[in-house]
């Protein structure tokens, strides 16, 4: 179950979990394709993002060669992944970076807050993470007597209303600006009810540069760690990741330990391809290559750099090589700008930390298929997430295969997931094996192909849910076989 | 076991069955699309910065003191923060040093750490760029001890000196040709424009956390 802190008068010092109410999938949905308002920010801002990123890449041909050479970059990376990861932790270290290993959420929020305690810290910054939301830190911290506070603006307007990112890359996405408006009217002290952005960013950017300077650590996600250089690359367009990075003391980085690459200049593809996926740029505002604390001899930066490597589930997607294919993802949010069903259900339906097409992969690794047993089913297959995927990702193909796991009996071997047989059903099962033999087995076809031609008046209108959408279709009043064998003038 | 050592088996035994790793990348892709002239390439980047919101001002190198003061007196005569000891530091310090409508100067010369508030109310800063990116309009910010990275961040008009003469097609061949791998400083940055969002309903808005507005005073010479 996912939380978040609940803000207060100043803008969340004492941060209060509460709890985002896990209703099945299926009841999110539905609540969400009944809220107006939130349908029509979603639909503005999808239409929007896909327009942007059609326009950056107007080039079929560089588009193909260049998604083609990400898509090498990261499957390489993943082929020598344990390597590379112990080249980055030497790297790093080399570098002055401290590197720490974690098997589970559970374990990197220790190590974060072991960390803090170490400086008796108690006010934090931090930009955008997901790995962070994953880990759910801020509400770890928050019952530790540490505010933790989001400076992303996206994450800083989620925070404040008590919610958490219903995007990947546009975190409030889902909210309109009269909503940031009247939020911000009523958390932050002194403030007027106005709904000019720029007289509303710079609200923000008021409150958030003094907790800049108050802040002891700052945290941050990575967007790509290289592996020859121990540089943690981080990609964004307000500078409030420079700031997490640069002006505390202390600064700690979460990453999932897909996110290496080996060289250095892997990194330039996957940027263009990331910017120009995510948000339609041509490039994003500041690209941070940090290499480590403070120097001898240095003004600035911070004097204790710290990096968390996170599996939680990631080594399972790993061992299996079609689930491995996962792991490639570069965070770039085009799969759910393109999705039909995340445009109408938006992205806290989903219940995760990564929401559409992307989230229907990944968080079955994370949460296990027990407790993500809808997700795998939540696609229509269209296959606009594949096309768009900059590192090739067969997602479709993927979503095919977690369902089959789902529907595979629990102690069916091999066994590749967690929470395997999560949908399994006794009767789906039977009705398959009829359906199998009916179909191999020449003359229990022919019979029941006869018998539904001859009672095709008396077969049910409706199957239900199958025809709320369709009409059904009515079998011919002869087969097939029985055409074909009047013609050839053969009597069976 | 540690998580370290756990972590590392079962990546281990996921590829045991695997062809092994992958060959090298072919990096065509990144470079074909971008050939440009030297002077095609500063143009677009002139053009990109601006299409960003960035203002680009074409001065020389005798001349640029003098274009810089004048857009400080137009701005208000910011208080401005300089590195204490660069080039450009020196030539600004001996045209400001018999002048009396010039800005107030600071000098960046102690750890941030004693004066971190202080630094928060300074309006300007100007630093040197190791050169741009044709392909995307990026300046290339590479902080030194004598040139702090705080100066292209924390103060709200942010000016960069740029030497037209250091100009290359992409990112991948800025690291390639220039060696970035062997020879990283602490913290390398690009810089494509002012800090900027659009997190509230896809509404573009400039200084978000960063720089408000970025100057770029663009140093043309002869290439050589
Ligand atoms: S799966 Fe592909 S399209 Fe989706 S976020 Fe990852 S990289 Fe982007």
């Amino acid at each position: 179950m996912r939380t978040a802190a609940q803000p207060t008068a100043t803008g969340l010092e004492a941060a209060q979990p509460v709890v985002v109410t896990q209703s099945p999938f299926k009841e999110r949905a539905q609540a969400a394709l009944c809220d107006r308002s939130l349908r029509q920010s979603f639909r503005g801002a999808m239409d929007f993002l896909t327009a942007k990123r059609a326009g950056v890449f107007d080039d079929p041909a560089e588009w193909q060669a260049l998604s083609q050479l990400g898509e090498h970059i990261r499957q390489r990376a993943l082929s020598k992944l344990p390597d590379l990861l112990e080249q980055l932790e030497h790297r790093c270290q080399q570098n002055g970076i401290h590197v720490h290993w974690a098997e589970s959420t559970e374990q990197a929020n220790q190590v974060v807050h072991g960390i803090l305690a170490q400086h008796q810290a108690t006010q934090v910054v931090k930009g955008k993470s997901m790995v962070s939301e994953e880990m759910a830190l801020n509400h770890y911290l928050a019952e530790r007597g540490v505010a933790c506070l989001e400076s992303d603006m996206g994450e800083y307007i989620v925070q404040l209303a008590g919610e958490t990112p219903s995007h990947i890359i546009m975190p409030a996405i889902h909210k309109s600006k009269a909503q940031i408006a009247a939020l911000f009217a009523e958390h932050l002290p002194g403030v007027p009810y106005t709904e000019d952005v720029d007289a509303l960013i710079q609200i923000g950017r008021q409150v958030l540069r003094q907790k800049f300077l108050d802040a002891e650590v700052g945290i941050s996600g990575v967007n790509f760690a290289v592996a020859e250089t121990g540089t943690l690359c981080l990609v964004e367009n307000e500078g409030n990741g420079r700031m997490c990075t640069t002006v505390p003391k202390v600064h700690i980085a979460v990453m999932g330990i897909e996110k290496v690459v080996e060289k250095l200049i892997d990194v330039a593809p996957l940027y263009s391809l990331l910017t120009r996926s995510a948000t339609g740029q041509i490039v994003s505002t500041y690209l941070n290559l940090i290499n480590g604390p403070r120097r001898p001899g240095e003004l600035d930066g911070p004097q204790e750099v710290h990096l968390v490597l996170l599996d939680n589930g990631r080594s399972q997607a790993f061992a299996d090589t079609q689930l491995r294919a996962t792991l490639q993802c570069i965070r770039c949010g085009a799969c759910m700008n393109h999705c039909p069903v995340y445009a109408r259900i938006g992205g806290h339906a989903y219940g995760t930390v990564y929401p559409g097409p992307i989230g229907q992969i990944i968080s079955p690794h994370l949460l296990g298929l027990q407790a993500t047993p809808a997700l795998p089913g939540a696609s229509s297959l269209c296959g606009a997430c594949g096309d768009v995927c900059p590192v090739k990702i067969p997602i479709p193909a993927l979503l095919t295969r977690l369902r089959t796991e789902a529907a595979r009996p629990a102690n069916e071997q091999p066994h590749a997931m967690r929470g395997q047989g999560a949908n399994a059903n006794l009767r789906e099962r039977q009705l398959w094996r009829w359906w199998r033999w009916l179909n191999t087995s020449p003359i229990a076809y022919r019979l029941l192909t006869w018998l539904l031609s001859r009672a095709r008046h008396h077969l049910p209108k409706q199957l239900k849910p199958w025809t709320q959408v369709r009409t059904l279709p009515r079998p011919a009043p002869k087969t097939l076989h029985e055409l074909m064998r009047q013609r050839t003038g053969r009597t069976s | 076991m540690s998580a370290k050592a756990n972590i590392l088996q079962a990546l281990r035994q996921g590829l045991a069955n695997a062809p092994g790793p992958l060959g090298d990348s072919d990096y065509q892709a990144a470079i074909a699309p971008y050939a440009f002239t030297h002077a095609d390439a500063v143009t677009r980047v002139k053009q990109l910065l601006c299409a960003a919101h960035a203002e680009v001002i074409d001065s020389t190198h005798d001349t640029w003191p003098a274009d810089l003061t004048r857009v400080l007196q137009q701005t208000g005569m910011p208080a401005t923060l300089l590195a204490p000891q660069t080039d450009c530091t020196l030539a600004l310090r001996a045209y400001w040093a018999d002048r009396h409508d010039v800005p107030s100067l600071r000098l960046f010369d102690q750890a941030i750490d004693c004066w971190k508030a202080d630094l928060f109310q300074i309006d300007a800063a100007l630093t040197e760029c190791e050169g741009a990116i044709a392909a995307t309009g990026s300046l290339i910010i590479w902080p030194t001890p004598q040139a702090p990275r705080t100066l292209s961040l924390v103060p709200p008009l942010h000016i960069v000196l740029w030497q037209t003469r250091s100009v290359w097609n992409t990112l991948f061949e800025a690291m390639q040709q220039a060696e970035w791998a062997s020879r990283l400083p602490t913290n390398a940055l690009l810089v494509s424009g002012p800090s900027k969002t659009a997190d509230i309903q896809q509404t573009l808005a400039y200084g978000a956390h960063g720089p408000k507005r970025l100057i770029v005073l663009a140093i043309d010479e002869p290439c050589p």
